[in-house]
């Protein structure tokens, strides 16, 4: 199992940094771990070629083989293309200027079609948008039940007619049933379908044709293989999506399927979802797929639940202390407890610059919340100056502290050790620095 | 399809219950059926014939060692598998023991499938009841291949089958796998939405052991791998089962979908480590996939691949034919 492609780098190019410069075939072993680490992200062989004789180029070119810290400038590059490559700013649904909103949802089996649907009218409601579903997957058992079910959970009204009638002639009434009663949008669902099954296909441009979509959405699962791209393009050419729904992003799959998608189709990543509940659906940020690719951290979306728990005044104070490396183990105590509210530890340490390998080890000693109530014990048994100011945890204190939350001393070292790391990282990501990547823990 | 359905099951005495297979219940023709049957069909025999050409391995240059790479990393054999293979190809090659194109591409085919785990080993039936549990990450088509295994456990092996709903969570689980369970003519056990899923398969034993039926199969809620408390609950489950009969679970199978990357390996360990499988079905080959994930995860899990799913139908679950798979591997 590789691991995170900055470390790989790291270690690639570690001699180099004694000798301060570095020389082609350097450049070429560092392409080599890149082109493994993509290839085990499940990037397309041929996008990771293309990408690494791109990102060979630039690392070849003026200034980067004498710079200073060479090691540093190839994973800034890495970064930088991928981020690139991931597709600039990330864009809105288009909306219709009268009338509902048709929104057509298509993808293979098992992508999570369905449960998208219901996502999306949640999320869409939370915009104050009225969102009513159409049950089109006449094929899957009981499909129309499931989406009743998560409809009505989502409190999205859903319209169906059963098994027996074509998908087509149902989601042409279901449109007329959304313009009477004034819904903003309709949400398709279909079935999921093979994209080289021609009568299933057809089958959905049968459906486009009829319906008209403003927005056609791919739903494809973020733990797809080499094979996204042969998907992506058959669904392009038969419905011509606009852009890409990934799903399944909670799990440890690092994606590459979305940037082999996005490098081949041209078609952007919209949303993401990152959790089995119906609120888990997030707008996609290209620049934070690099991240997650790279492991380099996620400050913004961090900032951003914390803006989504509380107001936004504690939100801009967040943002200046961690500016100002005055984010305190307080702070970091409220931000966890917000952070279990808002799900899965490892999505939220993930997003934390530096805990990748936190949550590495997490899941390796299988850890889970029980080990989160530990770190806020061993917090709750600091005094307020201590949670301010960590330097004055001395070993009498740390004593205490173990004591008091029935942990050890060296339970507590980690924590202020892990702690400080954390907030230079974080101060530096947000001021858009690159860390370096020594600080992250990287050798 | 080399495998008959008995060649993959290891069936022990003959069961009390059924004495012969009820061979005459065709398979429901539901819309589409025979037309998706006919082109798995074709795409398998395609598979065979377009295999990276014979010229290729007559000249084993750079490129053609690299068109071989290229080749199974696009199958999602992942980079660290197809390394292993093709390098233990060029060391025999290069110790001068194939001789010709075809002895080269022959030799390949064979290190595939042995690396996949090869085909000899079986889904154990022998106990009464045998309770099979069947697990994996959400949308890889257990309920689906649960349906098609109950179908083919009575119709082909004679065995009758009771199938447990413990999918508690995902909205109409438990109807999707009632309608399955009507088609395939076997009876259901069903917990209550929201309920315990442990509950549900202790059921569907005592539900076996005095109705005198042969095998339970039990459907599983959908989950990410990393979700420790889903995975804990899977574990649970597990003991369960193990407490009301003993030797319970007697197989437990993960459904991994041939569209998986190599994310499929972690998933593999994460739920080997919860309930501790004993095999693979790999699902959805009917599409462009090769599910090369399934050899990565056989050979560095040594978890042998079982059954294969290529279509929707009641029919579209085989026994696992490694030959074939690893032969298709390398085509285009």
């Amino acid at each position: 199992m590789f691991d995170q492609l900055s470390d790989r780098l790291q270690e690639t190019l570690s001699g180099v940094r004694s000798r301060g410069k570095l020389t082609e075939a350097d450049v070429d072993r560092a392409m080599r771990e890149i082109r493994l680490a993509l290839l085990e992200a499940d990037v397309n062989f041929k996008v990771v070629k293309a990408f690494t004789a791109q990102v060979r180029e630039r690392c070849l070119g003026a200034g980067v083989l004498d710079s200073l810290n060479p090691g540093q400038q190839v994973v800034k590059i890495v970064n930088e293309e991928l981020a690139e490559l991931m597709g600039g700013a990330s864009r809105d649904l288009a909306f219709a200027g009268s009338g509902p909103t048709v929104i057509l949802m298509a993808g293979l089996q098992g992508s999570g079609k369905t449960t998208a649907c219901a996502k999306l009218a949640k999320l869409l409601a939370g915009q104050g948008k009225s969102a009513a579903l159409v049950a089109c997957d006449t094929q899957r058992p009981a499909a129309v039940d499931q989406l009743v079910t998560v409809g009505r959970q989502a409190g999205a009204k859903v319209y169906e007619q059963g098994t027996e009638r074509d998908p087509t002639e149902i989601a042409d009434w279901a449109l007329g049933q959304a313009k009477a009663a004034g819904d903003d949008v309709l949400i398709v669902d279909t079935a999921g379908r093979l994209h080289i099954d021609e009568e299933l296909m057809d089958e959905l441009a049968q459906i486009r044709k009829r319906t008209k979509p403003h927005d056609i959405l791919l739903v494809l699962d973020a733990m797809t293989g080499q094979d996204a791209v042969n998907v992506a393009e058959a669904f392009a050419e038969r419905v011509d999506f606009d852009g890409v729904l990934l799903t399944k992003l909670d799990g440890d799959a690092r994606g590459g399927a979305a940037l082999s998608v996005k490098a081949v189709t041209g078609k952007p990543i919209l949303y993401a979802s990152l959790g089995e509940k119906l609120d888990e659906l997030e707008r996609f940020h290209p620049e934070r797929m690099a991240g997650r690719i790279l492991g380099m951290g996620d400050v913004m979306s961090l900032i951003e639940k914390a803006e989504q728990v509380s107001d936004k005044q504690q939100a801009e104070d967040l943002e200046r202390k961690i500016r100002r490396q005055e984010f305190t183990l307080e702070d970091f105590l409220q931000q966890m407890r917000q952070v279990r509210r808002m799900g899965p530890l490892g999505n939220v340490l993930g997003m934390m610059p530096g805990m990748g390998k936190a949550v590495k080890q997490i899941r390796q000693a299988d850890l889970d919340d029980r080990e989160l109530d530990r770190l806020e014990a061993i917090i709750l048994s600091m005094t307020p100056a201590e949670r301010a100011r960590p330097q004055l945890i001395d070993g009498s204190r740390r004593k205490r502290i173990a004591r008091g939350s029935g942990t050890t001393v060296q339970a507590v070292n980690q924590l202020v050790k892990q702690f400080g790391q954390m907030r230079k990282l974080m101060a530096q990501l947000a001021k858009g620095k690159m860390p370096d990547p020594q600080q992250l823990g990287l050798r | 399809m080399a495998r008959s359905w008995r060649d993959a099951f290891e069936l022990g005495e003959p069961a009390g219950s059924e004495a012969a297979p009820r061979d005459s219940a065709e398979p429901e023709a539901g819309p589409g059926l025979f037309r998706r049957l006919r082109q798995s069909l074709s795409k398998s025999r395609e598979a065979l014939q377009a295999e990276l050409g014979a010229s290729l391995f007559e000249q084993l240059d750079d490129e053609a060692w690299e068109r071989m790479e290229e080749a199974l990393i696009l199958a999602d054999v992942g980079a660290r598998a197809t390394a292993d293979v093709v390098g233990r190809l060029e060391t025999e090659v290069e110790g001068g023991t194939l001789s010709g194109g075809d002895a080269v591409r022959d030799r390949l085919v064979e290190l595939l499938a042995e690396a996949a785990g090869g085909d000899a080993e079986r889904i154990d039936l022998q106990a009464r009841p045998a309770v099979i549990m069947v697990v994996g990450v959400n949308g890889t088509g257990k309920t689906t291949t649960i349906g098609k295994l109950a179908w083919h456990v009575r119709n082909e092996l004679g065995r009758s089958v009771i199938v447990a709903a413990a999918d508690t969570y995902r909205a109409a689980a438990i109807e999707q796998l009632e309608q399955w369970s009507e088609r395939a003519g076997v009876e259901i056990v069903r917990g209550s939405p929201g309920g315990d899923p442990g509950a549900v398969v202790f059921d569907a034993i005592a539900a076996a052991e005095s109705r005198g039926i042969d095998v339970v199969i039990a459907d599983t809620a959908g989950r990410l791998h990393t979700h420790s408390n889903l995975m804990a609950e899977l574990a649970k489950v597990r003991r369960v089962a193990a407490k009301r009969l003993e030797g319970a679970p007697h197989e437990s199978l993960i459904v991994i979908d041939a569209t998986t990357g190599q994310n499929g390996l972690r998933q593999a360990r994460a739920f080997t480590e919860a309930v501790d499988l004993t095999g693979v079905v790999l699902t959805k080959l009917d599409g462009t996939a090769k599910g090369g994930i399934a050899l990565a995860i056989a050979s560095e899990l040594e978890l042998p691949v079982k059954l294969i799913g290529v279509g929707e139908g009641l029919e579209d679950l085989r026994p696992f034919d490694a030959r074939e798979f690893a032969a298709a591997l390398l085509a285009d």
